[in-house]
């Protein structure tokens, strides 16, 4: 059962964030973006990991897709029959390919783990104890990177002499 | 029981799939949803592991974590870059905009 | 309460982060309101824990490992136990008298908010110093004292004299905390860690290792000491690394109380007593301990019993003080060493508030010799700085007798019967030149000019109450806690976290050797009565009569002279050999070569123009054809320069999943 849903899941994700990358239209391109990233936050579910799905639809869905939805607004003159791509599509399909070849045969033969881990309980809490305990500095800095990111984004966003 | 490398294998698949957008499109905003989408690859992966390693804490999903706050600020600082870009060349095409040409 | 220990130092940081950061543009004349409640919070934290810590609770907390790397981990940690808590009382207690003095004595100084941040960094530092669980931890705050030392002696940057002297003394003590980082790695080889409780807990196991003979017959232990201490000489101000503290008075008089009289300088005393399992494996060291110790406690009250301004007789006082507390370590009584520490921190921080009243009160004028019969005017300063002196000299029942009295005795129960003499002798002079500063302050007639002080006023509010509240420390901690002699309450509470003291070897009788100490105190003051309130022109007769011995004391035995003509000249004439050597030496053979070159060069442009350049010009005709096709590799575009990073991934993986 759960490799239908495996299957299902693996196929939407990759199919949606196929169209993200082959779209025309750039607003289909966020679109599907948005439903890529609903693939994932089930692959997430099924990796017994609830509250990254959780945080995965909250905060790429609800806010970082919404942000480039913005952005796109703000700048695309919409289905302008332009070009899509740039003239290194042959040479880039090639390396991507490869890449992935590479990675899955890597994936597929490099890694010999047999069995899952059996599953923690309350991830969310665990994951919060973690947190604050054997990752708090890596945390501490992550919040000061966000404080960093948010100045720089409004200066940067800014027009000179506002 | 999904084996591991199912897991991987679609990491790797997402991966090539972000690497050719960031490759190819013109369109900066395109290129932002492509490293994206190669984020979200590698989440797959940190949590896979952290799922199936054996004696694994949730260490994973905690880089997770990390990676998503990232991807946050990364995506934050990059659309204040594009729209910059768009204010003075009227224009988010990345090959439209070489400036340190030869 | 006791996890909490943290908070005891966090408060202080807090004000400095306040102070530090809104102190000059928005805090200004209010500073205070942040400093003094955190340094009361502080106090009260303190106070607490320490209720538990006599309910009979010890903790060794660790917080965060500070430093990993491999095998080295050193822990932010805090150790509570009756000595770190005997030091945190003593440095909250004072501080928060100091700190609330500082309102009225700095009040209107442009440095107002400045002076307070970094009084409270002081305080920080200090109780990491005193609470930390390793050395290393220690050492942090032992450096952080350091630095508040430094910017408090040049507090006010603009005397050339204050900055001379934060500069001297900050040297000073880089030579001991040389030795003391040296003996920090010498305890981590030797031990593998820095962590008290590991450290002691393995002195019974590596006692043999420890103890036998090692660098140059010397046991490590014995050296690990002896590094130790030659640190404890810098910070604590013992021969011959005691120059920098007399000169620190320099600094406000409410610094010279905290730092330089009750607090930091204690931090040797305080390091050698923590050490105490260590230093009790190393005789040797503890020979030269006492045998510094008591040498101080003489010298320095020979030199204290001449000077005329007021704060260097108090600071010469104090190094002498400072001997006794090592005597004490030194002769195996650590708690003594300890108790007289506690009680003279009440004492001599009561003397400095008092001196710096008087300061205060005639306008900055420090010299003795322009005081006099100020107890009329000043009546709470004088009867408290009365209480203050007598402490310092040793009349029972106060304070300093206890401590002092303890220390005399273990030294000559412990058979150190020279160093006992010379501690007696010490203690004579102690109470000769306190009844002797005493007397030229507050009594005789007023030498000084007399316009201003018609219109003298005792210290205001804020500096009355420590003044009051040191005076009843001084009065009742030295009975309180150290009755009955040698079994007090403070050798009980102690007894725990200090190296066991040895067994008296005779039991000499303890009262008769109070008497004698109490007799000789006796001495000293009826001698400094005489001289200096009934005979009044005998001291001008006898310093003219032993001229050169007068001479000798009054410029401090020439110690100053002797290290700048030793080592600031010394190096001085080692720099002038050098440039003498550049000038005459160097020069010529540059200068020579210069001709030299000039000649073959004209030769060579010739060579230059025709051959050289010819040569780069065709090759870079070459280049410039070459690159040509290749500069259009700088396309500028980003997403061609992406490729070429990924593809260079690609094949590096590649390589690796192929080979």
């Amino acid at each position: 059962m759960t490799e239908v849903f495996f299957f299902a899941l693996a196929v939407f994700t990759v199919a949606a964030a196929l169209l993200v990358v082959l779209a025309r239209n750039i607003v289909h391109s966020a679109v599907a973006l948005i439903f890529s990233f609903c693939g994932v936050a089930g692959i997430y579910v099924l990796l017994d990991a609830e509250f990254l799905a959780a945080v995965q639809v909250l905060i790429y869905v609800g806010g970082i897709t919404i942000l480039l939805l913005f952005a796109i607004m703000l700048t695309t003159r919409i289905a302008s029959g332009a070009e899509v791509f740039n003239e290194q599509v042959g040479a880039s399909a090639v390396v991507a390919v490869g890449t992935t070849a590479i990675l899955i045969y890597a994936s597929l033969v490099g890694i010999q783990i047999s069995g899952q881990a059996p599953a923690t309980r309350e991830t969310t809490s665990t994951l919060g104890r973690l947190l604050l305990t054997t990752h708090v500095l890596p945390f501490e800095v992550a919040s000061v990177l966000l404080l960093a990111a948010m100045v720089g984004a409004i200066i940067l966003a800014r027009r000179e002499g506002e | 029981m999904i084996p591991l490398s199912y897991y991987l294998t679609l990491g790797a698949l997402l991966f090539g799939v972000g690497m050719f957008g960031a490759l190819t499109r013109r369109n900066a905003i395109a290129i932002l949803m492509a490293v994206e989408l190669m984020l979200n690859a590698v989440n797959v992966n940190f949590i896979a592991l952290s799922r199936y390693l054996p004696n694994s804490t949730l260490d994973g999903q905690v880089f997770a974590i990390f990676v998503i706050t990232v991807a946050a600020a990364e995506a934050a600082v990059g659309l204040a870059i594009v729209l910059g870009l768009y204010r003075n060349f009227k224009t988010v095409n990345v090959d439209e905009i070489n400036l340190m040409k030869w | 309460m006791m996890e909490y220990i943290w908070l005891v130092p966090a408060f202080p940081l807090v004000g400095v982060v306040i102070n530090g950061l809104f102190g000059r543009s928005y805090l200004r004349e209010r500073a205070h309101l942040v400093a003094v409640p955190a340094a009361g919070l502080s106090f009260l934290v303190a106070l607490l824990i320490a209720l538990e810590v006599v309910a009979g609770r010890t903790l060794d907390l660790h917080l965060y490992p500070w430093i990993v790397a491999g095998h080295f981990q050193v822990p932010i940690g805090f150790l509570v136990d009756p000595l770190a808590t005997v030091m945190m009382l003593t440095v909250t207690f004072v501080g928060l008298l100091i700190h609330i003095y500082s309102i009225g004595y700095m009040h209107g100084d442009p440095g107002y908010p400045r002076f307070f941040a970094y009084l409270n960094l002081f305080m920080f530092s200090m109780l990491i110093l005193v609470l930390a669980n390793n050395y290393l931890f220690m050492f942090l705050g032992w450096e952080g004292v350091g630095l508040c030392s430094y910017l408090l002696i040049g507090f006010w940057y603009e005397k050339k004299a204050a900055t001379d002297a934060g500069n001297k003394a900050f040297l000073v003590n880089r030579v001991g905390d040389a030795g003391f980082l040296l003996g920090l790695f010498l305890l981590w080889t030797t031990c593998g860690t820095l962590e008290y409780g590991a450290i002691f807990a393995q002195t019974a196991t590596l006692q043999a290792s420890l103890t036998a003979p090692a660098v140059g017959g010397v046991s490590l232990v014995t050296w690990i000491t002896l590094l130790l201490f030659i640190g404890a000489m810098g910070k604590s101000a013992q021969l011959p690394l005691y120059v920098w503290l007399p000169d620190a008075m320099e600094g406000p008089t409410p610094v010279s109380a905290l730092i330089h009289a009750a607090t930091m300088v204690t931090a040797g005393v305080y390091m050698v007593a923590r050490s105490s399992p260590l230093y009790s494996l190393a005789p040797p060291t503890l020979e030269l301990v006492a045998t510094i110790g008591a040498l101080t406690a003489l010298f320095a009250a020979t030199i204290a019993c001449v000077q005329t301004d007021i704060k260097r007789v108090i600071a010469y006082s104090t190094i002498s003080q400072l001997g006794y507390m090592f005597l004490g370590a030194g002769v195996g009584a650590y708690a003594s060493g300890i108790f007289h520490l506690a009680t003279h921190a009440f004492f001599k921080a009561l003397l400095f508030l008092g001196a710096g009243a008087v300061i205060h009160a005639l306008h900055g004028e420090q010299d003795l010799q322009r005081m006099g019969g100020l107890r009329r005017p000043l009546k709470l300063t004088a009867y408290t700085f009365l209480i203050g002196a007598a402490a310092n000299a040793g009349v029972f029942p106060l304070a300093g007798f206890w401590s002092k009295d303890e220390i005399l005795f273990a030294a000559f129960t412990t058979g150190h019967y020279g160093l006992w003499a010379l501690g007696l002798a010490g203690a004579f002079l102690t109470a000769f030149y306190m009844t002797r500063l005493y007397c030229l302050t507050f009594e005789g007639p007023f030498r000084g000019d007399p316009a201003p002080a018609r219109h003298l006023h005792d210290a205001p509010p804020s500096m009355a109450l420590p003044l009051l509240g040191l005076a009843l420390g001084s009065v009742v901690v030295g009975g309180l806690l150290g009755y009955p002699p040698e079994h007090g309450l403070v050798h009980q509470f102690l007894a725990p976290s200090l190296a066991a003291a040895p067994e008296a070897a005779g039991h000499a009788s303890a009262w008769l050797l109070a008497g004698l100490s109490l007799g000789v105190a006796g001495a000293g003051i009826g001698a400094g009565t005489l001289l200096y309130l009934r005979w009044r022109d005998v001291p001008e007769l006898l310093a003219a009569r032993f001229q050169r011995a007068y001479r000798l004391l009054w410029h401090q035995y020439y110690v100053d002279e002797l290290y700048d003509a030793i080592f600031v000249d010394g190096f001085l004439r080692f720099c002038r050999l050098f440039w003498k050597v550049d000038e005459n030496v160097v020069d010529g053979a540059v200068n020579g070569t210069a001709d030299v070159t000039m000649r073959v060069s004209n030769g060579s442009d010739w060579n230059d123009i025709k051959i050289v350049d010819g040569a780069v010009n065709r090759i870079a005709d070459i280049i410039q054809g070459c690159s040509a096709t290749w500069r259009y590799v700088q396309t500028g575009l980003v997403q061609n320069y992406l490729m070429a990073m990924v593809l260079g991934i690609f094949l590096i993986v590649s390589l690796y999943m192929v080979l």
